[in-house]
């Protein structure tokens, strides 16, 4: 089956943020296809490749990358969820005028209309609130 | 080319205290501009959302009946609420700021099963 999952939980606030990434490599083991993996909300603190948790405690960031890395993942970060809370690729931090661009490596800024062609495309659209 | 998949957006979270009412609603918008048929259920602490007369200013916050003001130009027109949670609230039809069918708590399920895919906010 082809599925697609929202992100909306704070990377470190909420467990939610990891239950979709034990989830995600759940699908992909048993042999599911994942069509996109929208990150909205506090969900977009993950992209943020400045995050720099203490080194005995779990990096989803660098998790999110490998799995994506392996799998080929497409990984797509609410562009106006980013942009508010600072999460900027080269584009936005030129427009907004700052400093310095931080999306993590393997995310991509974009528009709600990709989480409409997520839901369009996947059997299956699975949401981790919080 | 985007298939038109119905679907249904449940709405859980009172409009203030945390941005999901207004990321719902942006949810909503866009897949409506899809052309894809949407559908909101305001359930529990949601059902706040509809309420007229909203006051957020003290809030530095937009009206967000307002915003769901919107709803009708995207063709939104399905707009579910449970008698059961307006009486549980202590309010009526008269209280809410947009027209809305009524249904019975037995009847999500139903709503449920009639969508492609579901969304909570």
């Amino acid at each position: 089956m082809k599925f697609s999952l929202i992100v909306h939980a704070s990377p470190f606030s909420a467990q939610t943020s990891s239950t979709a990434y034990r989830y995600a490599k759940c699908l992909l083991e048993e042999g599911h296809q994942i069509f996109r993996i929208f990150y909205y909300g506090d969900g977009v603190l993950v992209a943020n490749q400045q995050i720099a948790p203490p080194q005995d405690e779990t990096n989803l960031l660098t998790s999110w990358q490998l799995l994506a890395k392996t799998h080929n993942l497409d990984l797509v970060v609410c562009i106006a969820a980013a942009v508010k809370r600072g999460v900027l690729d080269d584009n936005e931090a030129q427009r907004y005028d700052k400093k310095n661009a931080n999306l993590a490596l393997g995310f991509e800024l974009s528009g709600l209309g990709q989480l409409a062609e997520a839901i369009a495309a996947s059997d299956r659209v699975i949401t981790f609130g919080n | 080319m985007i298939d038109k998949k119905s679907i249904l957006i449940i709405n859980q979270s009172a409009p203030y205290g945390s941005s999901k009412a207004r990321e719902s609603l942006d949810v909503a918008l866009t897949c409506s501009i899809f052309e894809m048929p949407v559908s909101l259920l305001f359930i529990g602490d949601g059902l706040y959302q509809l309420i007229n007369n909203q006051s957020p200013d003290a809030l530095n916050m937009k009206k967000h009946e307002a915003m769901l003001s919107a709803l009708p130009m995207y063709d939104i027109e399905k707009i579910y609420i449970t008698e059961e949670d307006l009486e549980s609230i202590g309010l009526t039809e008269n209280d809410l700021a947009m027209p809305v069918t009524l249904i019975q708590r037995d009847a999500i399920a139903s709503l449920i099963q009639q969508n492609d895919s579901v969304l909570t906010f």
